[in-house]
């Protein structure tokens, strides 16, 4: 037996991690199977957004039923719920997670943590895979008989198995199957985001020095980890309650004067689970915005973050409340009201934490010299939309104000602007910020204005009236709403108002491809760091960064990420990576 | 690995913010494998969560008698009925997996490539046997008339929880083996004294792998304990 002394035994990193990133030896490896995580990262934003537009026209087709009722023939009442469905479904999980965390997560946290790449280059490269074979499952479902399914986003049980609910028969399976992949390969990829923030910063980088952006990606994808299995399981058993015919979720039910099989479930445990990771996603697609909106508006107003760690704290803490309020998307489901009770309160409490961020960004700009800019024109629209929808988040958060708004467009409104516009405006931004990183050229700023001007005004003018329609009791997810009393004609012509903009804003969705195509080949060569950023992606010593981010030296840390208009200082900002500031 | 000895005199409190106030990384001495390992295990035991509350609401909720389980998990040996006899045998052989399984991280540690190789087999081994006598389980039991959707006894919920659960658990062992499988067979050919590097990954074995299977090993081997004692004991 070998002698082991005190002390020598087990596993040191120290003598492990000098791994050299993993080099593409053809162009399969480089641009197609690539285990680069920025390759990935485009990969995964890419796909992401292919399947946004898809959502995106679903969105124009109900809109123009709603608008012009049977305008379109071919949109009868099954396609519109299957429309609202995948609309739903594909845009919160498979456009604004993916793009976030698989898009902005693979770009950014390797280069602005110093790192060469992600941890387990390979199990990243798998996680974009799993995803891209999540989406062609979810996509296979308009090409099968019966098409995709219309149960709603949230696909109830019993009604999302139940005959007569479009697509009941294959599309309710595809559907969960798709998010069964869809999870797998987002577990690959978060332990590789997770692991790497913990484990392979750059010498001088601690947490307290990380960029907002990173801890907003950080946070997001921890929430991830945890809530992603309560859909998973509950996507599990809803597959056996349709393929094997177990009764998890479906309860005694007769159909067309017929007893089926079911009997005993519960259709309650199946919204609890639901929501345990319905709630927390609506957080894991916010708090990454969150982040990347705290460094734009720095960046853009040359002033050091505001309170920054007290923005991380506050980061931390709605990332805990948020797993302790799903039953707010419960108030009339016929849980027991004492939870109503509790879970209000916990959704009120989750405001405070929010409402420091957004001070804290109003006093980042507060007497800062402000770029009007496109990044910086998109922070500023996501704050006024987030603050919109937040605050029409605590009308619904108190149960005896959600009983009479819930199920009108009053949510609809809400949700829209809270979790689907405010982060799309950043995402938009966040493309604008980082485009010149990544291709190594300036966007068309003209074009950019106009895509701004547009989408920000055309969605909030959208969904802030659909709070009106929502007060006026106007019921969501209703296919047409035909000659009823207690909806004035008024309705009528703002749905017209709101398809119309729905249809110029989507449509100007393309001047952003267009611009993102012609300025990859065609635009302005960006100088080094064009936006004068203290990050360290910036620094890299080529721009778009070479394959190992950094080449021979790797960086080292010496200050915070924010040190902008330091006085004595010779330029309006600091790099991290620079030693001392030079008089 | 440098033994520092002011870290020992440190409040656990104090040596915890120290670590996350750290540069670099926030677990010292632990690897990115290890430190993924740790993390992929806290999500997978919030789906066996996930799994067990469920399977507790359905038994709430359900309007059947749940069965009377000390009389479905019963073997008959010369005739005597004795209950829960073959989940306690598959009880104690995968918690006596997790023995070899520990020694055999003992035995990386100390780099001792032959005894660490047999000890990985043996635990290859008696989860094989965890995993046939499961699948004599279920052969028992469908032969008895237990399905997913409805069974003799009681709640048809019973048999949807005990196939998801089971197998899903199963499931886990059975994706462990072959890994693990592949790890001893690594071990036996010496691909961690001589760093061969990985086919798909590319980077060098080390026996360190070992340890990281091991968590993997022990955390499945907890949940049955927990499966166990919710839904057969209970």
């Amino acid at each position: 037996m070998v002698e082991v002394r005190a002390g020598e035994e087990g596993f040191h990193p120290d003598d492990f991690e000098d791994e050299e990133v993993p080099h593409p030896r053809s162009w399969w490896t480089k641009y197609v199977f690539s285990q680069d995580a920025k390759v990935v990262a485009l990969q995964y934003a890419g796909t992401a957004i292919f399947v946004g537009f898809i959502a995106l026209v679903m969105s124009w087709l109900m809109r123009i039923q709603l608008a012009f009722p049977g305008a379109l023939s071919f949109i009868d009442q099954d396609h519109y719920y299957q429309f609202i469905t995948m609309h739903g479904m594909m845009m919160v999980v498979y456009v604004l997670t993916a793009v976030f965390l698989g898009g902005f997560g693979n770009y950014l946290i390797p280069l602005m943590i110093g790192a060469r790449d992600m941890a387990f280059p390979f199990i990243n490269m798998l996680s974009y895979w799993f995803y891209l074979l999540a989406v062609l499952i979810l996509l296979s479902g308009f090409f099968l008989p019966g098409g995709p399914t219309g149960a709603g986003w949230t696909l109830y049980p019993p009604q999302a198995l139940l005959q007569g609910t479009p697509g009941s028969q294959y599309g309710i399976v595809v559907m969960f199957a798709s998010l069964c992949v869809f999870i797998a390969g987002f577990t690959m990829g978060g332990l590789n985001y997770v692991v790497t923030v913990l484990q392979l910063r750059a010498p001088g980088m601690t947490m307290m020095r990380l960029p907002m952006t990173i801890w907003g990606l950080f946070i997001a994808t921890i929430m991830a980890l945890l809530a992603f299995p309560g859909l998973f399981v509950a996507s599990l058993m809803m597959l056996c309650d349709r393929l094997l015919g177990t009764s998890f979720f479906m309860p005694a039910i007769v159909q067309n004067g017929e007893q089926l099989a079911h009997v005993g479930g519960s259709p309650i445990l199946y919204q609890h689970l639901f929501w345990f990771f319905g709630h927390p996603e609506v957080y894991i697609v916010a708090v990454p915005a969150f982040g990347i909106v705290a460094d734009l508006l720095s960046t853009h107003a040359r002033k050091n973050l505001f309170g920054y760690r007290m923005m991380v704290w506050a980061t931390i803490a709605i990332g805990v409340l948020s797993f302790v309020v799903w039953g707010h998307h419960m108030f009339i489901s016929g849980m027991n009201p004492l939870f109503g009770f509790f879970f209000a309160t916990s959704t009120l409490i989750i405001a405070i934490p929010t409402a420091i961020k957004v001070y804290n960004w109003i006093f980042t700009i507060w007497r800062g010299d402000i770029h009007l800019n496109v990044p910086m024109l998109y922070s500023l629209s996501f704050i006024v939309t987030f603050v919109v929808g937040g605050l029409s988040g605590l009308f619904l958060g108190n149960v005896a104000v959600d009983v009479p708004l819930n199920s009108t467009y009053f949510v609809v409104a809400h949700f829209h602007m809270v979790m689907g516009i405010a982060p799309l405006l950043v995402i938009f931004g966040a493309i604008y910020h980082w485009f010149p990183l990544i291709s190594g050229r300036m966007m068309n700023e003209k074009l950019a204005l106009a895509h701004f001007w547009i989408t920000f005004l055309g969605t909030y003018a959208m969904f802030f009236t659909m709070h009106y329609l929502g007060v006026l009791g106007v019921p969501r997810r209703y296919y047409e709403l035909g000659q009823t009393a207690f909806i004035p004609p008024s309705v009528t012509s703002l749905n017209i108002f709101i398809t119309v903009l729905a249809l110029i804003v989507g449509a100007a969705q393309l001047v952003l491809v267009y611009n993102f195509i012609r300025s990859w080949r065609h635009g302005e060569v960006a100088a080094r760091n064009p936006w004068r950023a203290t990050t360290l992606e910036w620094q890299t010593p080529d721009m778009p960064p070479p394959h190992d981010n950094w080449g021979p030296q790797a960086p080292k840390v010496y200050r915070w990420a924010y040190d902008y208009s330091v006085p004595g200082a010779p330029r309006d900002y600091i790099p991290q990576n620079q030693p001392e500031a030079r008089a | 690995m440098p033994t520092d000895l002011t870290v020992a005199k440190k409040s656990a409190l104090r040596q915890m913010t120290d670590d996350w106030s750290a540069d670099q990384r926030v677990f010292r001495g632990v690897t990115w494998g290890k430190a993924m390992m740790w993390v992929f295990i806290l999500g997978d035991a919030f789906i066996f969560a996930c799994f067990l509350l469920g399977y507790l609401a359905v038994r709430h909720t359900t309007t059947e008698a749940w069965p009377n389980t000390a009389e479905v998990f019963t073997i008959h040996v010369g005739g005597k009925p004795i209950p829960f006899l073959l989940i306690i045998v598959m009880t104690l052989i995968l918690d006596s997996s997790s023995g070899t399984m520990a020694l055999a991280i003992n035995a990386a540690h100390r780099r001792e490539r032959k005894k660490c190789a047999a000890l990985l087999f043996a635990t290859v081994l008696l989860g094989l046997t965890f995993v046939g006598l499961q699948a004599m389980e279920w052969r028992n039991l469908i032969a008895e008339g237990l399905r997913p959707a409805h069974n003799e006894w009681g709640a048809a919920q019973f048999g949807s929880c005990f196939f998801l659960i089971t197998g899903f658990h199963g499931l886990h062992v059975s994706f462990g083996l072959l890994f693990m499988a592949n790890i001893a067979r690594k071990v036996a050919r010496g691909d961690f004294d001589d760093g061969r590097r990985g086919f798909f990954t590319g980077r060098r074995g080390r026996y360190e792998a070992v340890e990281i299977m091991g968590l993997y090993w022990h955390f499945v081997d907890l949940v049955w304990v927990f499966i166990f004692a919710l839904f057969y004991l209970w």
